[in-house]
C-alpha cells in the first residue's frame, strides 16, 4: 500500500506532485503537493490526498488546490492547504480558514544575549507564565466591555496600542497593520461575543505557546540584520496564539449558515465541512466581516500578550525598553482568507486566497511588505515544536507565481493526542526537555506530551523543500530555551 | 450494547464513536464523550442545568449544533457537563437538559479545549441500535 500514491500522482520535480483532475471526478483543478518523496510516504498514509482533491471542487478555484509540505489531514480543508477563489464568480469557504481565525505568530528582537539569559531562564518563565493567562478556562486580565469588544473587532491592534499596550511601531510591523478592513460586529453572533469577551489577552492551550528563542543559525545575514537579528546567541520571543473561543464559535456559526447557502446557490461539495456562499453573496460577504472580526481580536490579542511579556522580561532582567531593544520584527497569521490581486493568464485577477495553516510570502517590492523590509521581502514566521527549531524565512517571486504568495506554517503533526499521550508522560517531556536545556513551564501535563516533540514532523524538513522549491527563502534558524504551554 | 463511546484517534483532532439503543441516546452518549475529552466525568457533580432546543436542517446538522451548543456552554461559562435528558429527538428538532456544574480548577483536572465539532467524517448509522461519529477540532 505504501507506494500506490505513485499511481495516483506525477511528479512534476524533487518538490512539486500533481494530483490530475482524473483523481475525483468534479475536480475542477488538479492538486499540487509541495514535498520530498519521503514525506509523501507519510502523507499517503493520512489520506490527505483525498481532502486536497476535494478543495478543488470549489466553485472558482483558480490553477490548483495547493498544499505546503506541513499539509497534514484536517476536516475539510486539509491544515497547510491554500486555495484561489475568483472574487467574481468563485466562492469563500470558512473551513478554508479554519476554526482559530488568525491564528498567527509574532516575532520579537532582544538585545540580550543566551549568556545573559540562562541563568535567569528559569525565573523568566515562571514569571511569563504567571503575568501572561494560559491554559484551559483561563480567562484575560483585560476586563472589556461589550461595547469595547466591538471596537477591538473594527480596530485591531491599534486598540491595543492606544491604551498603553504596546508602541506605534508594533502595529506596522504586522500583517494588515494589525487591522483588517470591513469588520463588522454586527455579523458576529451574541454567541461568539459572550465567548470571547473573558478571553481576550489569553494565550490558550492546545498548540499555542510563548517561546524564548536563541540563534543559533543564520543563513543571510545582510537579511536577517535588516529585521533586527545581529547575532548568533541572540535572544528572540516567539508568540503563537490566535481569536480564541471568539473565532472558533464564529467559524462554528458559519459553517452553519453557510450550509444553507450550499444549496440556496446549487453547489455540488463532496464535504460538508466545506460549506461555502459565492464571494460575492450577502453570505459570504457576512462571513468575510466576521472573519475580518476575529482576525482584529487576534492581533489585539497578541498585542496584549507581547506588552506582558515586555513586562517580565523588564522585571526580570531590571532593564528599560531601550535597554532591552524589544522591538516586534513581524506578526504574521496563518489561518486566513484574504482578497488579492494576481495575474492570471496575463489579465490581473482579484481572487479571495484561503490560507489554512499556510503563511503569507510577499516577496521584496510588494506595496503590502512594510517599507523596513520593502528591500528583502516579507519575514515568514515558521514555528517548530518546542524541542527542536522554528525558522525566519522571507517571501519571494516565485511564491506570487506559483503559490498566491504563500509558504508552510509549521511543523504539522505526526502523531494523533492520543497516541502522543500513550506513549509519552507529561513530566518525561519536561524532564528530556530540560535536559536539552529547555525550560517549560505547562498549565496541563497531559497537553505537554500532546505536544511533545516527537509528536511533529521535524520542521527543519518542511522548511528545506519551501527553501528549494523557492516559494520562501531561510534566514535564520533558533532553537527554544524557555516554553510557556497552555 | 453496553458501551457508551469510545474515543477516536485522528492525526491533527480527536473523535468520538458513541453508541445507543435509540438516537436519543446516541445523542447523549456523544455529549458525555465530548466532556469526557476535556474532564473526568467522575469529579463532576449535577449542580446545575441548562435547557438547550435547537432546529437545524438533518440530523447530522442538529448533531454538530447540539455538541457545538455545549462547547459554547464551556467556553463562555466554565459548565462541565455529565448527564443529558434528551426530551424530544426528531431529524430537525432536539430539546434536552444538560446537568453538571461549573468547571473548578481546585477540583476539575480539564484534559483539552476544544474548539468545535465539525462536519468532517461525521456519520449517523442504524443499524441494531445507533452509532454516531464526530470529529472535534481541538
Amino acid at each position: 500500500m505504501t507506494s500506490r500514491w505513485k499511481e495516483i500522482i506525477k511528479k512534476i520535480d524533487d518538490y512539486r506532485w500533481e494530483i490530475p483532475t482524473s483523481y475525483k471526478p468534479g475536480m475542477l483543478v488538479p492538486g499540487r503537493i509541495f514535498a520530498s518523496e519521503s514525506m509523501l510516504e507519510h502523507i499517503w498514509e493520512e489520506q490527505v490526498f483525498q481532502q486536497v482533491a476535494n478543495v478543488a471542487f470549489l466553485p472558482g478555484i483558480v490553477r490548483y488546490s495547493l498544499a505546503m509540505p506541513d499539509i497534514h489531514w484536517g476536516y475539510g480543508f486539509p491544515i497547510g492547504g491554500v486555495a484561489a477563489t475568483r472574487v467574481k464568480d468563485g466562492v469563500i469557504s470558512p473551513g478554508g480558514v479554519g476554526f482559530d481565525i488568525n491564528c498567527g505568530v509574532r516575532l520579537v528582537r532582544t538585545n540580550l544575549t543566551e549568556e545573559e539569559v540562562r541563568p535567569k531562564i528559569e525565573q523568566l518563565v515562571i514569571d511569563l507564565f504567571t503575568n501572561i493567562p494560559s491554559g484551559l478556562g483561563s480567562e484575560g486580565k483585560i476586563r472589556a466591555s461589550g461595547k469595547e469588544l466591538g471596537e477591538v473587532m473594527v480596530e485591531g491592534s491599534r486598540w491595543a496600542v492606544e491604551r498603553g499596550y504596546g508602541l506605534p511601531e508594533d502595529i506596522v510591523a504586522t500583517e494588515e497593520s494589525g487591522c483588517m478592513k470591513g469588520a463588522r460586529a454586527d455579523k458576529v453572533s451574541d454567541k461568539a461575543k459572550k465567548r470571547g469577551l473573558p478571553q481576550l489577552g489569553t494565550l490558550g492551550s492546545g498548540n499555542h505557546f510563548l517561546e524564548v528563542a536563541v540563534v543559533d543559525e543564520l543563513y543571510d545575514r545582510d537579511a536577517a540584520k535588516v529585521m533586527g537579528i545581529e547575532d548568533l546567541g541572540q535572544v528572540l520571543l516567539l508568540i503563537h496564539t490566535g481569536s480564541r473561543g471568539f473565532g472558533h464559535q464564529i467559524c462554528s456559526d458559519y459553517v452553519e449558515l453557510l450550509g444553507q447557502a450550499v444549496k440556496k446557490y446549487g453547489i455540488n461539495l463532496p464535504d460538508r465541512q466545506l460549506a461555502c456562499a459565492p464571494v460575492d453573496s450577502p453570505e459570504g460577504k457576512d462571513y468575510l466581516a466576521a472573519m475580518a472580526s476575529a482576525a482584529n481580536y487576534a492581533w489585539t490579542n497578541r498585542q496584549f500578550i507581547l506588552h506582558w511579556t515586555r513586562e517580565s522580561f523588564a522585571r526580570v532582567f531590571g532593564k528599560s525598553q531601550a535597554e532591552l531593544g524589544m522591538r516586534q520584527i513581524y506578526d504574521v497569521c496563518h489561518n486566513i482568507a484574504k482578497i488579492e490581486e494576481y495575474d492570471i493568464e496575463g489579465k490581473p485577477e482579484k481572487l479571495c486566497v484561503h490560507r489554512k495553516g499556510a503563511t503569507r510570502a510577499f516577496p521584496a517590492g510588494h506595496p503590502d511588505v512594510p517599507e523596513a523590509y520593502r528591500a528583502i521581502g516579507q519575514p515568514v514566521l515558521i514555528p517548530g515544536d518546542m524541542g527542536r527549531y522554528s525558522f525566519v524565512a522571507l517571501g519571494t517571486e516565485a511564491a506570487m507565481a506559483e503559490t498566491f504568495g504563500s509558504t508552510c506554517h509549521g511543523a504539522g503533526r505526526l502523531k494523533s493526542r492520543g497516541a502522543a499521550k500513550r506513549s509519552l508522560k507529561g513530566a518525561d517531556v519536561a524532564r528530556s526537555l530540560a535536559a536539552r536545556g529547555i525550560t517549560v513551564k505547562a498549565e496541563s501535563m497531559a497537553s505537554l506530551a500532546e505536544e511533545a516533540p516527537q509528536a511533529y514532523k521535524d520542521v527543519s524538513e518542511v522548511v528545506e523543500i519551501t527553501h528549494q522549491a523557492g516559494i520562501s527563502r531561510k534566514v535564520a534558524r533558533t532553537k527554544p530555551i524557555g516554553v510557556i504551554k497552555g | 450494547m453496553t458501551k457508551e463511546f469510545e474515543v477516536l484517534d485522528h492525526t491533527a483532532d480527536i473523535g468520538i464513536i458513541a453508541y445507543g439503543a435509540d438516537l436519543k441516546q446516541a445523542f447523549a452518549n456523544a455529549a458525555r464523550g465530548l466532556f469526557s475529552l476535556i474532564t473526568s466525568l467522575g469529579g463532576v457533580e449535577e449542580a446545575l442545568h441548562r435547557d438547550i432546543e435547537l432546529t437545524a436542517a438533518d440530523a447530522e446538522s442538529l448533531l454538530v449544533d447540539w455538541l457545538n451548543e455545549l462547547i459554547y456552554y464551556f467556553d463562555a461559562e466554565g459548565i462541565l457537563f455529565k448527564r443529558f435528558d434528551i426530551i424530544e429527538l426528531n431529524n430537525s428538532h432536539l430539546k434536552a437538559r444538560g446537568y453538571g456544574e461549573k468547571a473548578d480548577s481546585a477540583r476539575h483536572e480539564l484534559k483539552m479545549g476544544v474548539k468545535a465539532a465539525t462536519y468532517h467524517m461525521l456519520k449517523i448509522e442504524k443499524n441494531n441500535g445507533y452509532r454516531v461519529q464526530v470529529l472535534f477540532d481541538i
